[in-house]
């Protein structure tokens, strides 16, 4: 059997940006309702809720960049250096909040931590805007030209389709980010959580909506990969020619998980079951980043200019022997990541309790 | 040349803080072994101590680390492109391998005492360190590729010509890799325990903590002392490899423009680079006895290149001179104060203390000058002989654009600078928890208990 290490690596970085939108997600959404809570004592429980994992979960951003380099390079520099503006405004949302966590708790007077709590909350909206913005970008596709330049400019970027998909986004990490907080909190705080969280999940319902029907009008190409080859793109890789009634199964089995999963979190909202509605909205940004990577397959950044203008998980990867040679590295390195991830969410299971040691 | 600058200044921001962290690192594990053995609760205070500074100073690293990962996509796209085969790796490698140990352990160091047993504790420190020191061996793997290209071959596809990676482990440990890692990780003990040398310094002036102090300055400077006089070694060393692959920067280095046996070293002075000239006190013949162990070595000069094909002389020949002077001074310095440590005479000498104080901005002023003349020196090419760095660029950015991002790291790292030494200050000030206070601390939940029984009894 021959492997296909693109396809692989096309799996593989998915896996990563999946792990990083599920770990990082939760506490970037808890940054953005950080503001909501009241009090140094809630605000030091919020944030000790995240204390011990929040600089690991960025390291599957970091992680996921790296392997985006590794074995897609022009995908990296045709994405970053295209986006030059966006991408530096991320890096500086990203750089406020991680130091607001570490220097929040270094002084007692309340204007330094409204300082660094307001730092804090909007260096996670604007980052979960942001990675809203640039998703929905990539469904929209570019100006790329033939030289893989990416030929617009900033104001392309923001439509409002893509701000529609970033404040998709943002909702979606506000109630994932509250999903988790209902793990970690208790009492009168958990009370409010449990507000939040039926706020956001109605706004989360609402966005997916207008999110679904924007996309499918704006862009029915999307819609390929799930038609058993009733719709079929000029210009259409042998790959998906080839496989079309697998590439569909797996479509739809993706659609269904990520209803089901979205009608789990009400069904254990009402009854009660936090751990079961935390896995279940995992399981939902999970589902519609494979729903967003199975619409573009094999592309991974679409031209706007002339379809073969495309980068796609050839024409844009490393070579052979690379994606070979990683995918080994990857094979030995990722049981280490997800044992060293699980030791730490196991040791801090349970609620959040303050100790000399919290921020 | 805006790129240019924006990455050396985040480049020589960031690098501010993983040498404290890997020199820390090493340092933790160090005082948290003395404390298993020894049984003895200074160390553990010491541990705790050191262990916050090490979270501060963590945290700007990782937040000025991930626009490192970033910045060569947004302003060196086309070197992306040209090298994203071979250069991807070590970098996809150093997350996977190094960020989550170090990222992940770091909680438990942090927030883990009385939540995990000892040992538990101690093994987390241990990992953090060996965590911190890989991610310095893939991304110094990552740079060495960039000085000396090794294991690659050039294939043109779709109109784009790159450098792909024909042997994977060859291309890791390509010719001036270890070299260099090692150099490099040595270079952070020096820094890492200077710090502590520093603060516990400060601390006996003072007369704050005394038995905390002493304890710190004594194992930091064994540290100190066997990392400095290594690395005369190492960096000798990394000189022949230097001599061997990258010629011009090492006449770039020495100032030496014509090629010669019987090369000179020189020790302090300055280098013209339009009238060719060095002027400074040298030892003669020294340079080829160093490189090749003979004073009638040929050095070649950089009249043997093109002169578009030098790096700028001026300042590779200073940060290396200064480097190099700092190296020394480190080992007279600590071989000193060490001979004091043994004869008792070290924390009755005020004016060696006060030194100590200040000294640990030297260390951060070697290691980045080294890397100065390191990257300057290997100028123009951003890939060594394969690539000039004038063609690594990102043609899809504009020069606003980069003006824009430029300023703003510029405002806000100099904001993050000074609170972190506001930060860092104010740690420092308010000392080590007193052991009293560590007691409250409870290992295991019976402890809890226990204690609290012992409090009602009395």
């Amino acid at each position: 059997m021959i492997v296909d290490f693109n396809v692989i690596w096309y799996i593989l970085v998915g896996f990563l940006l999946v792990g990083y939108a599920i770990l990082d997600g939760f506490d970037l959404g808890v940054g953005a309702l950080h503001l909501l809570s009241k009090g140094d004592y809630n605000r030091r429980i919020m944030l000790n809720a995240i204390g011990p994992v929040w600089d690991g979960n960025e390291v599957w951003l970091i992680t996921g960049g790296g392997a985006l380099f590794a074995a897609f390079p022009h995908v990296y520099a045709t994405a970053f250096s295209g986006f030059y503006l966006p991408f530096m405004l991320l890096l500086f949302a990203l750089i406020f909040r991680a130091v607001s966590i570490e220097f929040r708790s270094k002084e007692e007077n309340p204007n330094w931590r409204r300082f660094w709590d307001t730092a804090f909350s909007i260096g996670s909206i604007l980052a979960a805007l942001l990675f809203g913005i640039a998703i929905g970008n990539v469904v929209m596709g570019f100006e790329i030209g033939s030289d893989m330049e990416y030929a617009g400019s900033f104001l392309d970027l923001v439509t409002p389709y893509t701000v529609l998909a970033g404040v998709f986004n943002l909702s979606m990490f506000a109630m994932h980010g509250a999903i988790y907080l209902n793990l970690k909190t208790e009492g009168d705080l958990q009370q409010q959580v449990k507000k939040w969280i039926k706020y956001t999940y109605i706004s989360f319902i609402i966005l997916f909506l207008a999110l679904t029907v924007a996309t499918l009008y704006l862009r029915p190409e999307m819609i390929a990969n799930f038609s058993f080859g009733a719709v079929t793109l000029p210009n259409s890789h042998p790959l998906i020619t080839d496989h079309q009634t697998l590439i569909s199964v797996i479509a739809w089995l993706v659609v269904l998980l990520n209803l089901l999963s979205i009608i789990n979190i009400s069904r254990t909202l009402a009854k009660n079951k936090p751990i079961q509605m935390f896995v279940s909205s995992a399981c939902t940004i999970a589902a519609l980043i494979m729903l967003f990577a199975l619409g573009i397959f094999p592309n991974m950044m679409v031209s706007n200019l002339d379809p073969a203008y495309n980068l796609d998980i050839y024409n844009a990867a490393s070579s052979e022997y690379t994606l070979r040679t990683m995918f080994k590295v990857a094979i030995w390195g990722m049981p280490f990541v997800i044992g060293y991830t699980s030791i730490i969410y196991w040791t801090y299971r349970g609620k959040t309790e303050l100790t000399e040691s919290s921020y | 040349m805006l790129s240019r600058i924006q990455f050396a200044f985040t480049i020589m921001f960031h690098y501010i803080f993983p040498p404290f962290s890997i020199g820390m690192g090493l340092l933790l594990v160090i005082f948290e072994a003395s404390y298993l053995i020894t049984k003895n609760k200074i160390y553990e205070t010491i541990t705790r101590f050191w262990i916050k500074i090490f979270a501060a100073n963590f945290a700007v690293g990782v937040a000025s680390g991930i626009v490192m990962e970033f910045e060569f996509g947004t302003n060196w796209a086309s070197y992306s492109r040209f090298v994203g085969d071979v250069f991807g790796s070590p970098l996809a490698a150093e997350g996977i391998f190094a960020f989550f140990l170090e990222s992940g352990f770091l909680a438990i160091l942090l927030f883990g005492w009385g939540r995990v047993k000892p040992w538990v504790h101690m093994v987390s420190t241990v990992l953090v360190s060996i965590g911190s020191i890989m991610s310095a061996f893939w991304i110094v793997v990552a740079n060495s590729w960039q000085q000396t290209p090794v294991a690659y071959e050039l294939v043109t596809t779709n109109g784009f010509t790159r450098a792909e990676i024909v042997d994977f482990w060859g291309m890791v440990f390509n010719p001036s890799a270890m070299v260099r890692f090692t150099h490099s990780v040595n270079g952070a003990f020096i820094q890492g325990s200077f710090l502590v040398i520093s603060v516990a310094a400060y601390f006996l002036i003072k007369k704050r903590h005394i038995e905390f102090a002493k304890k710190s300055i004594a194992t930091a400077l064994i540290v100190a002392t066997i990392a400095s006089v290594a690395q005369l070694f190492i960096g000798h060393w990394h000189a022949q490899v230097v001599a061997e692959y990258q010629p011009t920067k090492l006449a770039a280095f020495e100032g030496q423009y014509e090629t010669t046996d019987n090369a000179s070293l020189a020790i302090i002075g300055y280098t013209n680079e339009d009238k060719q000239e060095t002027v400074a006190l040298q030892i003669p013949g020294m340079l080829s006895w160093l490189i090749y162990g003979d004073v009638n070595g040929v050095v070649t000069g950089l009249n043997d290149f093109p002169q578009d094909e030098w790096p700028p002389v001026a300042i590779v020949f200073q940060t290396y001179h200064i480097m190099v002077g700092l190296g020394m001074f480190f080992i007279a310095f600590t071989l000193f104060s060490s001979f004091l440590l043994i004869r008792n005479k070290l924390f009755q000498a005020k004016w060696v203390l006060r030194i100590m104080v200040i000294s640990v901005i030297l260390p951060v002023i070697a290691n980045q000058f080294g890397w100065v003349s390191a990257e300057v020196g290997r100028q123009p090419w951003v890939v060594y002989g394969l690539m000039k760095t004038s063609e690594g660029i990102s043609k899809s950015v504009t020069a606003p654009e980069v003006w824009t991002s430029l300023i703003l790291f510029f405002i806000v790292y100099t904001l993050l600078f000074f609170v972190w030494l506001y930060v860092l200050d104010r740690e420092i000030k308010h000392g080590p928890d007193k052991p009293d206070e560590n007691d409250l601390v409870y290992k295991v939940k019976g402890d809890r208990v226990n204690s609290i029984k012992k409090m009602e009894g009395e």
